[in-house]
Formats: structure tokens, C-alpha cells, sequence
């Protein structure tokens, strides 16, 4: 096999050619995976238009995406968690507490002290419940910052606590009429669920712009760098002086806050709040994540993919509820499509791989002979006693 | 070379395990070029090669643990293609790793027999594990308890269990990559005696050391990997150490070496009976009270050799590990913090493990050289592209990183450039005193001279700048100063007319054996 090049010459050239157009086969079928979540959603809507002339008229598919919208939120804030590489799986729960948080104070809040009752405006009762979630996020941000517990398990002990509290506050009963009483002056809370500014339910002009805001955060801002390179090698990204905690703790209070605001747009639309409300939503959430091809790893994900996740999640068990499949199925259906959603994820990965060493053979079967033929020479040529 | 006996050559024998025109890629790094090696059963095979030329790869293809990018693997003269490294072990294939691979929260007959327990009527027996072990310890005359737990024993001892390992699994070709790291002289003199017999035995060894002397001493045929080629084979009876660094190397030694005349400034950073802690093992210290310090504008080297507390020392000047005593002053102020707050003080590392502590592989060349400095872009909360742009191009130019441009995915340059890459990371903070861990660890020989150039000419900008090695060569030619650190302990501080190899040789290992008197 010694001096193959100078004999051979033929046969280098053929491997390098050969490894080149590896390479560009495993490029297109890449770029083609990239795609992947839309390819999915654009086949569903197919099929479901093909069954079902009800699926693709324009109040359908905004009253689809309107239910989109809640786990889409969630989604976003999950995204940002899943990222730095963690988990959030109380934001279910929240979903639930921040309910009952503007319910209870829908309802008048009595300051024992003065002995009223205040009735908070519409907009004061948002951001409490806003800051609701913000709290859950910081105490979860704080087990798993300060006092080093798993992000699974914290966030797992965060679902029952909160969920937990929501039915401590309510008394396990649900809160009706959340339309406010003008004699108290504090009316609209519907608002959030009935009006449409522009023709799109506000739930849809609230997922836009927090899909803007943290499009924006992810590629614009340092924190959003920090938050890709901490999902990425977080020993590294600490070595180089990024403030990794800080970024920790925020990804959660923000994922908090989403789920906050999830929590108020279902509490809105139904005017009535029930403590078991947000129900198993953190899987939903880490699944439409997942599917838009975020890696549960971190550090590879982001907003556009996030937001046809949600879309496919929302389409499917909405289009399987217009063809009346059983919910049985219905469950069935969405756990194979997640499943097949992260093997395709996981063939992208080793294309890319592969893709790289082809076009890294290609390029190294490429140098020129002579330096290659020096560096290689017989076992024979090396005479010990004559470079002595 | 003391060797008398006449042993058959090579050539005399069918080679047990063949390695035939044997490529390696990693990403866009070509790590072996084309590589053939032939081992004869019962003969030492030790391969030489620096930091980077592709010996450690070349050992994990051999043992199934990497499987080649082209070429085949030949044993008996059969090619083999071994599904994981427990089918080359079940062929008769072993491999003692660099890097331990020993389980520490298990005991130390659980480790040795991890995956190939004995067992009696589907039951692991642990007495007749317990005496198998006891009796491949005593060959390596340790009395080691089997039971003790290996996160209890001591670097060298965990080493030993590591071989012990290897032993047992009676193996026909067994490869060693730096067995004698952390291993005591006495320790070394066992092991080779090991290696002697098993060699009667007509086991073929393979053998690679940073030790040059230590590895001829045990060479029966020599092998010298230069950038990821062969460059030569030898009987090593033929050869001496002269010949082994001229090949290893393979140009005129001082040639890769900037020549010049450091103009010293104030003293910039100053260590004052600094320990710290092993993080492995708080009981024992890793630095053991240093003192040293170092001016603006001087290069200082740290030669030191695996477990002498090189990168302790250096993480903890980092703001990495926390110190255990001692102070570390920077420019006369205290230094104290945590890592940001240090890089913000002006001090930067380059750590020894890039993959692991430099690189976030999932990001481009730009981003990871902006990473550290990224808030210096920052205008209203938005990084500003332009900004971040000039800044990476201009810094991509001036570590010399060659990429096919800043958007390239990180895992797409060789080793050496990752390397520059991280250099450059280090460099946009602004940093008054650079720290480098073994910087030219897996880094080939053309960048390998481009990242001591960087090196040469930010000291030339007036930047203190305190690099390890564990290489002879290196620290032979590059520094201003070079101290000597032997298990946490400063040994020697030495001006460069007085650094000579021999001088090295006997300070590294001399103090294994007389710890007590180099103090």
C-alpha cells in the first residue's frame, strides 16, 4: 500500500470526488430536515382540508390558532428554558394559579386591616398575575441556582406547590363570572378573550408580539447569546465570564411570567377560573419546543420553529376533533408525532455530522501530492542508522 | 541505551495487529493522514510523537474505541471492524487510557471487573473476584484492600488499577497511553517488569510517553507520528534519543521559537504562598505554597507534568478554584473574585481542555470569540452586529485563525485554530496578564508555532504572559523564565542559559523519589 499516490493517482482523485458529492447529497437532504416541522404542518393541513371541508375556512383557522395561542405562549417561555438546557414543568400549574389570582381578585380582595374590600382594576389584576409566575420562576430559579436541585425536580415539586396553592386559594371550587361589576369599576377582563382588534382575537396579537419580543431577545441581545452559549457548554460559558447563574434564573422568571400569562388569556376567554386549569400544558409546551427542533440539550433552538410546534400540536388535535376520531386516539396520535417529530431531529443531527467529514475528506484528498507522499513514507525509507 | 541482546527484527515476524493506511477526520480536522503501523506479537512498540501528532487517536482506532474515516484495521491478517471497544477486548485488544476511565464511587474489584463480573449461578461472587484481584494487585506489588473504594486511592494507585484492569483481561495485544503519568520511579521500575513478562508471554505492548528516556528504556521498535503521518519506523536498538527528538520534531529545533529580548516591566502578577486544594480529593493539597512572580512583558513557562498542579494553580489564578491559602495580588492590588470579575481585573485563561472549559461547539467562530467581550458591542440593550463584525474579522487576522469566515460552525477547524480561536476569546477582554493551560495540547505543528508567535507578541505588547507545558521541547525554547512544578511544589526557577534537558529530566523526576529535599 506504500506510494500509493504516485501509482494511484486515479483513485485519489475518484475518493476525493466521490466524498464531494457525499457531501452535497447529505447537504440537500440537510437542508430538506431543516424544514421538517414545516413539511409536517403544511401535510396536515393538507389531509385535514382533503377530510374535512370545515378545516380550512378563515373562522376556523383562527379559532384554531387562538387555541394555539396558549400553548404557544407557554411555548415561547419554555423555549428560552429549554435552551439554557433545563426544564420547566411547572408551568402547567401556573397556568392553574394565575386563574385563581385574578379570580380572587376579580372578586374583591379584603385588606383585613382596614377592614374593605378593594376591588383592583382590570389591568392591576394582569400584572399580579404576572407577577405570580414571576415568583414561581424566581423560586425555581433559586432551587436550581443557588441550591443546586435538578431543573427536573425542582420544577416538578414547583407543579404540585402551585397547583397546591391554587386550590388551597380557591377552595377547589371554580370562580365564576369574571366580567367584573361596573358598580366596582372593575369591568374587562373579557376583553382579553372576546375582542378582536383588526380581526384577530387578542390572544393571537398577544403570542405575535411575545414572539417578536423574544425573537428579538435571542438574537439581538447579549443575554440571548449568553443563553445559546450557556445551553451549549455551560463550564465554557462560565470560564469566559458570562454571568451563567443570572441567565439561569431570568430563563425561568420569564417562563414563569409566560405561563402567567397563559393563565389569564383561558381565565379571559372563559370568564370563569378553575384551580385545575393548565392541566399537563407543560408537555404540550416542551413538545410544540421539541418539534420546532429545539434540543432538549440546549443551546440548538429557536423562535420560528417554537411557533410551527404549536401550530402542528394545535392543528392536529383540532383537525382530529373536526373529524370526530376518538380522543383515544387523539392522545395516541400526538405522542407518535412526537416521537417521530425527535427521530427526525436525531437523523438531521448525524446528516450534519456525516456531512462534515465527507467535505472534510474531500478537502484532504484534495492537498497536493508531494506534501502527502513526504508524510508517508515506507517503513523501509527511514534508514536509523544513517540519521544517526 | 543499554540494550545488548540481539532480538529478532520486526520484519522477522507476522505482525499480530496491523493498522493499514488509516485516516482519521474529526470534524474539519484531519487528526491521521494515511497511517500504517505493524505490531509483532511479544515486542514493545513505542510510539513517539508531540502534543498533537496523532498518537492518542491512533490508539482508540487500534482498541475500537474510534472507528477510522478510511483504511482498515488487519488482525492475524484479517481485517477486522470491531463494533465497540468490548468486541476488540473480547478479540484480545486492550487499551489503558490517558484519561482514567475507573468508576471512583465503586470499590476496586467492581472497577476491575466492570462488565466481565464472575459470576456463580448468575450471582456476582465477590470471593472469587476478591482473589483474582489480590493476585493481579500482588504482580503489581500493591497491597491494595480489592474493596477500598478507588475514590479513596491516590492518582498513581488508580493507575495502577487501571493496568490491573488491562491484566486481567489476558489480553493478547494491550496498549498503554501514558501509564506511567502519575506513577512513582519505584512504581515504573514494577511496571516495566510487568511489561517484560507479559512480553515473554508474547503479548505485544504499545507503549506511548511523554517520558522520552523512560519510554526507550522499554522500546523494542520505535514509531514516530509527526502532524497525524508516520514519518518513520526503527528497530530501537538502533536508535537513540537524539535521533527520537529530531524525528518527533522534524526541522531544526529552535527554528519554531521567536527569538527575542523581552523588555521587563513592573511585577503583574504575584502569588504568595498560594496552595490550593485538589478539587478530586480536598484531603491533599494540588499546589502546595508558591511563590512566584511575573512582570509585564516576560513570557514564563510552568513545566510540569500530569498531577503537578499546573492546572490547579492556574485555575485558581483564574478565580476557577478557590485558594486554600496564600495570597495573589495583580499589579500590587489584592486578586480575589470570582472568574468575570477577574477577567474584568485583566486576567484571562486559556484552559487546558478546549472541547470541555474553551469552545461552545454548537456556535460559529464569531461567537465564540465575541462571547467574553459581547457587552462591549452592546448599544440600548441590542448587540450591534458592525460592531461585534470589525471586532471578531480584526482579531480572526491577528491570532492568525484560518477559517473559511466568521459564520463558520466551530467544529469545522482543526485543532490548532480552535486553539487560536480560543486565544483570541481570551485576548478581546483586554487582559494584562494572559494564563495558558497547556496550550498547545492536540494543536499540529504549523499552528502550533503560530500560537507561540501570539504568545511572543502580546508579551511584546507589554501583557505578563504564564503558560504550562508538559512538554521538554517547548519548555526548553520558548519561555523567558521557566519554573519547574513537581506535585504542587515550585522546584526550580530558572533563567533561560540555565534550562537545559538533562536539568529538566532530573528535576521532574528526581523529585518523585526525594520529594523532601527539592523543597
Amino acid at each position: 500500500m506504500t506510494n500509493t499516490l504516485t501509482t494511484d493517482n486515479a483513485s485519489v482523485l475518484q475518493q476525493r470526488r466521490q466524498a464531494a458529492a457525499e457531501a452535497r447529497r447529505l447537504k440537500t437532504l440537510n437542508s430538506v430536515f431543516e424544514l421538517r416541522a414545516f413539511i409536517a404542518l403544511a401535510v396536515l393541513i393538507a389531509v385535514f382540508s382533503l377530510l374535512s371541508d370545515s378545516f380550512l375556512t378563515v373562522d376556523n383557522v383562527i379559532t384554531m390558532t387562538k387555541h394555539v395561542a396558549i400553548n404557544g405562549v407557554l411555548a415561547l417561555g419554555m423555549l428560552l428554558v429549554i435552551l439554557k438546557g433545563g426544564i420547566d414543568l411547572s408551568v402547567g400549574s401556573t397556568v392553574g394559579l394565575s386563574g385563581v389570582v385574578a379570580g380572587e381578585a376579580l372578586k374583591g380582595l379584603h385588606v383585613s386591616i382596614f377592614g374593605v374590600v378593594a376591588y383592583p382594576p382590570v389591568w392591576a389584576v394582569v400584572v399580579l398575575c404576572l407577577m405570580v409566575g414571576a415568583v414561581i420562576g424566581t423560586i425555581n430559579g433559586i432551587l436550581i441556582t443557588r441550591l443546586n436541585v435538578a431543573p427536573f425536580i425542582a420544577t416538578l415539586g414547583m407543579l404540585y406547590v402551585a397547583r397546591g396553592a391554587a386550590l388551597l386559594i380557591s377552595g377547589g371550587t371554580t370562580y365564576p363570572n369574571l366580567g367584573g361589576d361596573p358598580s366596582t369599576h372593575n369591568t374587562g377582563f373579557g376583553w382579553i378573550g372576546a375582542d378582536r382588534p383588526l380581526g384577530l382575537p387578542v390572544a393571537i396579537w398577544m403570542m405575535i408580539a411575545l414572539a417578536i419580543i423574544v425573537a428579538v431577545l435571542l438574537r439581538s441581545t447579549a443575554f440571548g447569546r449568553w443563553l445559546y452559549a450557556t445551553g451549549g457548554n455551560e463550564r465554557a460559558t462560565e470560564l469566559t465570564g458570562v454571568p451563567v447563574k443570572r441567565v439561569k434564573m431570568i430563563v425561568y422568571v420569564i417562563s414563569g411570567a409566560c405561563a402567567a400569562l397563559s393563565g389569564v388569556i383561558i381565565a379571559s376567554e372563559l370568564t370563569s377560573a378553575a384551580p385545575q386549569a393548565g392541566d399537563s400544558f407543560e408537555l404540550n409546551a416542551i413538545a410544540a419546543v421539541v418539534i420546532g427542533g429545539a434540543a432538549l440539550s440546549g443551546g440548538r433552538g429557536n423562535v420560528r420553529g417554537t411557533l410551527v410546534g404549536a401550530f402542528v400540536i394545535g392543528f392536529l388535535a383540532d383537525g382530529l376533533v373536526i373529524l370526530g376520531v376518538s380522543t383515544f386516539w387523539q392522545t395516541f396520535i400526538k405522542g407518535a408525532v412526537i416521537i417521530i417529530a425527535v427521530i427526525l431531529d436525531q437523523s438531521q443531527q448525524r446528516f450534519q455530522r456525516r456531512g462534515a467529514a465527507a467535505s472534510a475528506v474531500a478537502v484532504a484528498t484534495a492537498q497536493p501530492d508531494t506534501e502527502l507522499a513526504e508524510t508517508r513514507p515506507d517503513h523501509a525509507t527511514t534508514s536509523p542508522g544513517a540519521s544517526r | 541505551m543499554t540494550a545488548t541482546t540481539t532480538r529478532p527484527s520486526t520484519a522477522a515476524r507476522t505482525p499480530i495487529l496491523q493498522a493499514v493506511d488509516v485516516t482519521k477526520v474529526y470534524g474539519g480536522t484531519q487528526a491521521l493522514k494515511g497511517v500504517s503501523l505493524d505490531i509483532a506479537p511479544g515486542r514493545v512498540m513505542v510510539l513517539f510523537g508531540e502534543n498533537g501528532a496523532g498518537k492518542s487517536t491512533l490508539m482508540k482506532i487500534l482498541s475500537a474505541v474510534e472507528s477510522p474515516t478510511t483504511g482498515h484495521i488487519e488482525l492475524d491478517g484479517e481485517t477486522v471492524q470491531f463494533g465497540s471497544a468490548r468486541d476488540a477486548a473480547d478479540r484480545g485488544i486492550s487499551i489503558i487510557h490517558q484519561e482514567l476511565s475507573l468508576c471512583p464511587n465503586l470499590s476496586i474489584q467492581d472497577n476491575l471487573f466492570l462488565g466481565r463480573e464472575q459470576t456463580r449461578r448468575g450471582l456476582v461472587s465477590r470471593t472469587v473476584q476478591r482473589e483474582q484481584a489480590k493476585a493481579v494487585l500482588r504482580r503489581l506489588d500493591e497491597t491494595l484492600d480489592p474493596d477500598s473504594l478507588v475514590s479513596e486511592l491516590r492518582l498513581g494507585q488508580q493507575q495502577l488499577v487501571e493496568i490491573a484492569r488491562a491484566l486481567l483481561q489476558n489480553a493478547r495485544i494491550l496498549i498503554m497511553d501514558e501509564p506511567t503519568s502519575a506513577l512513582s520511579a519505584p512504581e515504573v521500575e514494577v511496571l516495566f517488569q510487568v511489561i517484560r513478562e507479559l512480553t515473554a508471554e508474547g503479548v505485544a505492548v504499545i507503549y506511548i510517553s511523554h517520558h522520552l528516556e523512560e519510554a526507550l528504556d522499554i522500546a523494542d521498535d520505535v514509531a514516530v507520528l509527526r502532524d497525524g503521518s508516520m514519518v518513520a519506523t526503527a528497530v530501537a536498538d538502533d536508535i537513540d534519543l537524539a535521533w527520537v527528538v529530531r524525528t518527533m520534531v522534524g526541522r531544526e529545533q529552535d527554528s519554531l521559537f521567536p527569538a527575542r529580548e523581552p523588555t521587563l516591566g513592573t511585577v503583574a502578577l504575584e502569588t504568595i504562598d498560594l496552595s490550593v486544594a485538589d478539587p478530586a480529593n480536598p484531603d491533599r493539597l494540588a499546589v502546595d505554597g508558591i511563590s512566584l512572580q511575573i512582570r509585564a512583558g516576560e513570557t514564563v513557562g510552568i513545566y510540569g507534568l500530569m498531577g503537578s498542579g499546573r492546572t490547579e494553580l492556574l485555575e485558581c489564578l483564574a478565580g476557577r478554584l478557590p485558594a486554600a491559602s496564600g495570597e495573589v495580588h495583580l499589579y500590587g492590588e489584592p486578586l480575589t473574585g470570582s472568574v468575570r470579575q477577574r477577567i474584568q481585573a485583566g486576567v484571562a485563561l486559556v484552559p487546558e481542555d478546549r472541547q470541555r472549559d474553551g469552545l461552545v461547539q454548537t456556535m460559529s467562530v464569531g461567537e465564540n470569540l465575541s462571547l467574553a467581550a459581547l457587552t462591549n458591542f452592546v448599544r440600548r440593550f441590542i448587540v450591534s452586529r458592525a460592531g461585534e463584525r470589525s471586532a471578531v474579522e480584526s482579531m480572526i487576522t491577528n491570532v492568525t485563525v484560518k477559517a473559511s469566515g466568521a459564520n463558520a460552525p466551530i467544529g469545522s477547524l482543526s485543532g490548532g485554530n480552535q486553539q487560536k480561536v480560543v486565544i483570541g476569546k481570551a485576548l478581546m477582554t483586554d487582559p494584562r496578564v494572559l494564563l495558558l493551560d497547556e496550550p498547545s495540547r492536540g494543536v499540529d505543528v504549523a499552528a502550533k508555532a503560530d500560537v507561540f508567535e501570539v504568545m511572543a507578541q502580546q508579551a511584546e505588547r507589554g501583557l505578563a504572559v504564564l503558560f504550562t507545558t508538559s512538554e521538554a521541547e517547548e519548555a526548553l525554547h520558548i519561555p523567558d523564565r521557566l519554573l519547574v512544578l513537581v506535585r504542587g511544589r515550585l522546584v526550580a526557577d530558572l533563567p533561560p542559559n540555565e534550562i537545559t534537558r538533562d536539568r529538566l529530566m532530573s528535576l521532574a523526576d528526581g523529585a518523585d523519589t526525594t520529594e523532601e529535599g527539592l523543597q
